[in-house]
C-alpha cells in the first residue's frame, strides 16, 4: 500500500527523576563533557541502592488539599508530570483540546500503606487462628483513600480530575512492557487516526519496601555501590530500581501545525515481543525486532539509549545485541539509561523517548554514562535515536525517535 | 472484497467467532445460559476464609473442587485459562497453543495477598526484625521464584500468553469496572487498524480475599444482606443496597469480517460500535448530569452509525448500587430519549454478581448470546421496583424476543466508561 502513515510528533514532555526536575536540569547534568555522578541513595532500601524521586511542589500542579489526600506519593508524581506535560504543550485549561485528548496510563499496583502491613504482620504473626484476626485488622487500619490510591487505575482517573483529560483513558499494568504498550499503542492509533493527540506515559517511586520486596522474590536487586549498569557484566548481574515521573504529548503532525505546535522529535516506529526467557530467546527477539525497523536506522554513527536493568543474562545478551548492530553498518553511541536513573520500570520507555526528544530537539547527543569505554562519543547532530528497552522479567522493545522533518527512509 | 467486509466508516468489520464463560453460576456457555435465563443466582456465603468480624460475607467466589492454597493471580489465570479454551475450540482458529493474534487482558492487578505475605513473613531468617525488613531478610534467604512470576503486576496476561501461544507483547489493563469492556475496545481497535486479523479478548476476576471485602466495605459499596445470598444482588430496585462481589471470567475471539470469512468460520455476531467518554467529577461518583456517561452511550451510537430505535436491548451495567442504578437509568434517559420506554434492560450482576474486572466481557459475551438465542435473561430479586427507575428492567422472568442488537455498559471508579454495541450478522 503506498497510503502514507499519518507522523507522530512529541509535543510536550513533563519529566520529573532523581536528577530534578524539568528538561533544561537533565541536560545540563548529562552534557557536562564528564561522566555524571548518579544520585543514588544507599541507605533507604539498604542493602539496595536506590535512585529516589526528587522534591516535587504537589501543590503547583494539584491545588486542591482535597485532591491532594486522596493520592500518595506515586499518583502524586504521576499526575504532577502530567501536567508538566500539558502544560508544556500548552493544552492545559483548554477544554476542548482536553476534551479531545487521549490517555494511555503505565501503571504497577498503586501503593500500600507500609505502617499498616507492618501492624497487621505483628499482629496476627504466630496466631492460631490467624483469619478473624486478620479481619479484625484490617477493619480497624484500613482506610477509604488508601484502597483509592491503591487502584492502578486512579492515577488515569486523577488525571482526569485534576488536569480534565477526557477522552478515552486507559491503564496498562505491569512493568517495562506497559510503558512500551502505552507508546506503542498511541503510535498506532494516531498512525491510523484513531486520535490525533495523546498523554502517554508512568510513573514509578523506588523508594518502597513492598516493590523491593516484589523484586527481590526473584533475587533481581543488586546489592553495594551500584557503578555503571556495564561494569555488572562480568558477575550475576542486579538491578537498580530508579525514580521517575515521565510523560508525554503524542500528536498527530496535522493536528500540531493546526494549533501551531512545535515538535521535539517524531516517533518513527515501536515495536515488542515477548519470549519465555530462555537462554538466547531474548536476543533472537530482539535481532527479529530490529529487522522490523532497520529498513528505518540510518548506518554509520547511531545514538542508542538502552534501558537495560542489569538482570543477568538479559545483561549481556541485550548488550551483545546492541554492539552486534555493527553487523548492520551501524556504529552504536550506547547510553545505559539505568546508570544514571535506575530502572523506572513503568516509567522506563517513556523516559527514554523524552531523552532522545530532548537530544533531538538540542542537536547533540548526552556523553558517556560510563567510563570503561563501553559507551562512545558521539560528535554529530542526531537524526535518528534508537531506544532498546527489554524488562527484568518478560517483554522486548525498540523504539525510533527522529528529527521531525528527517526524510522517511523506504518505508513499505 | 464484498461490501459487507467495511463498515460505515470503511473500517473493517469485526465479528466475533468464538465464546467462553465462567461465572459463579456455571462453568461453559450451555451451563451459564441454562442458569441465567432460568435466573439462577450464584451468590452464595463465603467460604474461602473465615468471615468473622466482616460487615459483607457474601459473595459470588468460584471454589474449584480439590483446589490447595487460595492464590489470587493463580486462581485469575485458572479462570481464563477455562473461559479462552472454551472460546478458541469455539473458533476453532489457530492450533493448539498458537493463537494468530494479540492478547488483551483485563485483570484486577497481581497483588501479594496475606497468605503469600505471611508465607515469607512466618519464615525464620528474618527473626529479631519486623515489618517489610523481616520479610526482605526472609525473600533474600529464601527461594520465591515462583512469587516473582505470580505478582509481577502483569503476570497473569504473560502465563496466558505463554499458554495460548499469542502474539506480540500481551497487553494487561485495568480501567476498573469497565475493563472487560476495555479488552474488548483494544482489540476492535487492533483489527479496525489492520494491524491483525485476530484478537483474543479476556477478562478475569479471581480476586476475592479478605482485604478487597474490606477495601469495598470501606467505600460503602458491598450489599450486607448476608442472611439471603442469592437476594442480596437486586439491581434497579427499591431495597438495593450494595453490589455484591463476584469471581469470573469470559473470552472473546474477535477477528476481522474478511479474515472470519475466509477461514468459513461461524460469525456469532458483528462489534458494530465502542463509545468512551472519561469523567472528570470524582473518583468514586459520576457527574451528577451524568453528562460522561451519556456521552458514552451517543458516541457508541455514532461509532456503530446506529440510532436508539435500532438498540433492541440493554445489558445493563446494573450494579445494585444506590448510585450507580439511578445514574445508569439517567444516563440512558438522556441519551436514547423515547426509545428507552420500547427497550428491555436486564442487569446479569442480579445473578452473578459483579465480577469487576471480568464483568464487561462476561457481559459482552451474554449479550451475544441473547442475540444468539432470542432470550433476554432477567434481572432477578426484582420485587419491588424503584419508582424513579422508569425502565422495562426484564424483572424476575426472562422474556423471548427477537433481538438484533444489544448496548452493553460498563462504569468504573476513576470515571471510567465505556459501551460497546453488538449485533447479529447481517443476513
Amino acid at each position: 500500500m503506498s497510503i502514507e502513515k499519518t507522523e507522530v510528533w512529541v509535543t510536550g514532555i513533563g519529566l520529573v527523576s532523581s536528577l530534578g526536575e524539568g528538561l533544561d536540569t537533565h541536560w545540563e547534568q548529562m552534557t557536562t563533557g564528564k561522566v555524571p555522578v548518579p544520585p543514588v541513595d544507599m541507605e533507604d532500601q539498604a542493602p539496595y541502592p536506590v535512585h529516589t524521586i526528587v522534591d516535587i511542589d504537589v501543590g503547583a500542579q494539584i491545588p486542591k488539599r482535597s485532591d491532594q489526600r486522596q493520592m500518595g506519593p506515586w499518583q502524586h508524581l504521576g499526575v504532577y508530570t502530567a501536567g508538566l506535560a500539558l502544560d508544556d504543550a500548552g493544552i492545559s485549561h483548554n477544554p476542548e483540546l482536553l476534551a479531545a485528548t487521549n490517555m494511555i496510563i503505565a501503571a504497577g499496583g498503586g501503593e500500600r500503606d507500609l505502617d499498616v502491613d507492618t501492624t497487621i504482620m505483628e499482629k496476627i504473626h504466630g496466631a492460631d487462628n490467624p483469619g478473624p484476626l486478620l479481619n479484625e485488622a484490617l477493619n480497624s487500619e484500613l482506610r477509604p483513600t488508601l484502597f483509592l490510591a491503591q487502584l492502578s487505575n486512579l492515577m488515569a482517573g486523577n488525571i482526569s480530575i485534576v488536569h480534565g483529560v477526557t477522552d478515552s483513558s486507559r491503564t496498562f499494568m505491569g512493568e517495562e512492557a506497559a510503558g512500551v504498550s502505552a507508546v506503542e499503542t498511541a503510535v498506532a492509533q494516531i498512525q491510523h487516526g484513531q486520535g490525533e493527540i495523546f498523554l502517554v506515559g508512568g510513573a514509578y517511586i523506588a523508594e518502597r519496601a513492598d516493590m523491593s520486596m516484589l523484586m527481590e522474590f526473584g533475587h533481581t536487586l543488586w546489592q553495594g555501590e551500584p557503578g555503571s549498569v556495564w561494569s555488572r557484566e562480568d558477575t550475576d548481574g542486579g538491578m537498580v530500581m530508579g525514580s521517575a515521573g515521565a510523560f508525554l504529548i503524542l500528536e498527530s503532525r496535522q493536528h500540531a501545525e493546526a494549533r501551531g505546535a512545535k515538535p521535539y522529535a517524531r516517533i518513527n516506529k515501536v515495536v515488542s515481543d515477548r519470549c519465555n526467557r530462555q537462554a538466547g530467546a531474548a536476543r533472537q527477539v530482539a535481532d527479529s525486532l530490529f529487522e522490523q525497523v532497520s529498513d528505518q536506522v540510518p548506518k554509520g554513527p547511531l545514538p542508542v539509549l538502552s534501558g537495560c536493568c542489569g538482570v543477568q543474562p538479559q545483561l549481556n545478551e541485550e548488550h551483545d545485541f546492541l554492539k552486534g548492530l555493527s553487523d548492520h553498518g551501524i556504529d552504536p553511541a550506547i547510553r545505559g539509561v539505568s546508570t544514571l536513573f535506575g530502572n523506572t520500570l513503568e516509567a522506563q520507555l517513556p523516559l527514554s523517548v523524552i531523552l532522545a526528544s530532548l537530544a533531538i530537539s538540542k542537536g547533540s547527543f548526552f556523553d558517556p554514562f560510563d567510563e570503561s569505554g563501553a559507551e562512545k562519543v558521539f560528535s554529530g547532530q542526531p537524526e535518528s535515536v534508537l531506544i532498546s528497552n527489554w524488562g527484568h522479567w518478560r517483554g522486548e522493545s525498540l523504539a525510533l525517535v527522529e528529527k521531525p522533518d528527517a526524510p522517511l527512509r523506504g518505508d513499505e | 472484497m464484498s461490501r459487507s467486509a467495511k463498515d460505515h466508516k470503511g473500517r473493517p468489520v469485526v465479528v466475533v467467532t468464538g465464546i467462553g464463560i465462567v461465572t459463579s453460576v456455571g462453568e461453559g456457555k450451555e451451563d451459564n445460559w441454562e442458569n441465567l435465563t432460568a435466573g439462577v443466582s450464584g451468590v452464595r456465603k463465603i467460604s474461602r476464609f473465615p468471615t468473622d468480624g466482616l460487615r459483607t460475607q457474601i459473595a459470588g467466589t468460584i471454589d474449584w473442587k480439590g483446589d490447595s492454597r487460595y492464590c489470587a493471580p493463580i486462581h485469575s489465570i485458572s479462570l481464563a485459562k477455562k473461559s479462552a479454551a472454551e472460546a478458541i475450540e469455539q473458533s476453532g482458529i489457530g492450533s493448539r497453543g498458537s493463537f494468530p493474534g494479540p492478547l488483551f487482558v483485563a485483570n484486577s492487578p497481581a497483588e501479594t495477598n496475606w497468605d503469600q505475605r505471611m508465607v515469607v513473613y512466618n519464615e525464620e531468617a528474618g527473626a529479631g526484625s519486623t515489618g517489610y525488613e523481616r520479610l526482605l531478610k526472609n525473600v533474600r534467604a529464601g527461594n520465591f521464584d515462583r512469587y516473582y512470576s505470580l505478582f509481577q503486576f502483569a503476570s497473569i496476561a504473560e502465563h496466558l500468553a505463554d499458554e495460548f501461544g499469542t502474539r506480540g507483547q500481551p497487553i494487561s489493563l485495568t480501567t476498573a469496572c469497565a475493563s472487560g469492556a476495555t479488552s474488548v475496545q483494544l482489540g476492535v481497535e487492533a483489527i479496525r487498524r489492520g494491524d491483525t486479523d485476530a484478537a483474543l479478548c479476556i477478562g478475569t476476576d479471581g480476586g476475592i480475599c479478605e482485604e478487597m471485602v474490606v477495601r469495598f466495605n470501606l467505600l460503602s459499596a458491598l450489599s450486607t444482606q448476608n442472611d439471603d445470598p442469592q437476594g442480596a444482588s437486586k439491581p434497579f430496585s427499591k431495597a438495593r443496597d450494595g453490589f455484591v462481589m463476584a469471581e469470573g471470567s469470559a473470552t472473546l475471539v474477535l477477528e476481522s469480517y474478511e479474515g472470519a470469512k475466509a477461514r468459513g468460520a461461524k460469525i456469532l455476531g458483528v462489534v458494530r460500535g465502542a463509545g468512551e467518554r472519561a469523567d472528570t467529577f470524582h473518583r468514586t461518583r459520576s457527574t451528577p448530569d451524568g453528562s460522561a456517561v451519556i456521552e458514552t452511550i451517543t458516541r457508541s451510537m455514532a461509532d456503530a452509525g446506529m440510532s436508539p430505535a435500532e438498540i433492541d436491548c440493554i445489558n445493563a451495567h446494573g450494579t445494585s448500587t444506590p448510585e450507580n442504578d439511578k445514574m445508569e437509568f439517567l444516563a440512558l434517559s438522556a441519551a436514547l430519549g423515547d426509545e428507552l420506554e420500547n427497550t428491555p434492560i436486564s442487569s446479569n450482576k442480579s445473578m452473578i454478581g459483579h465480577t469487576l474486572s471480568a464483568a464487561g466481557t462476561i457481559e459482552a459475551a451474554i449479550s451475544l448470546l441473547t442475540i444468539q438465542n432470542g432470550v433476554i435473561p432477567p434481572t432477578i430479586n426484582c420485587n419491588e421496583q424503584d419508582p424513579n427507575i422508569l425502565m422495562d428492567v426484564v424483572p424476575n422472568e426472562k422474556r423471548i424476543k427477537s433481538v438484533n442488537s444489544v448496548m452493553s455498559n460498563s462504569f468504573g471508579f476513576g470515571g471510567q466508561n465505556v459501551c460497546l454495541i453488538f449485533s447479529a450478522e447481517p443476513s
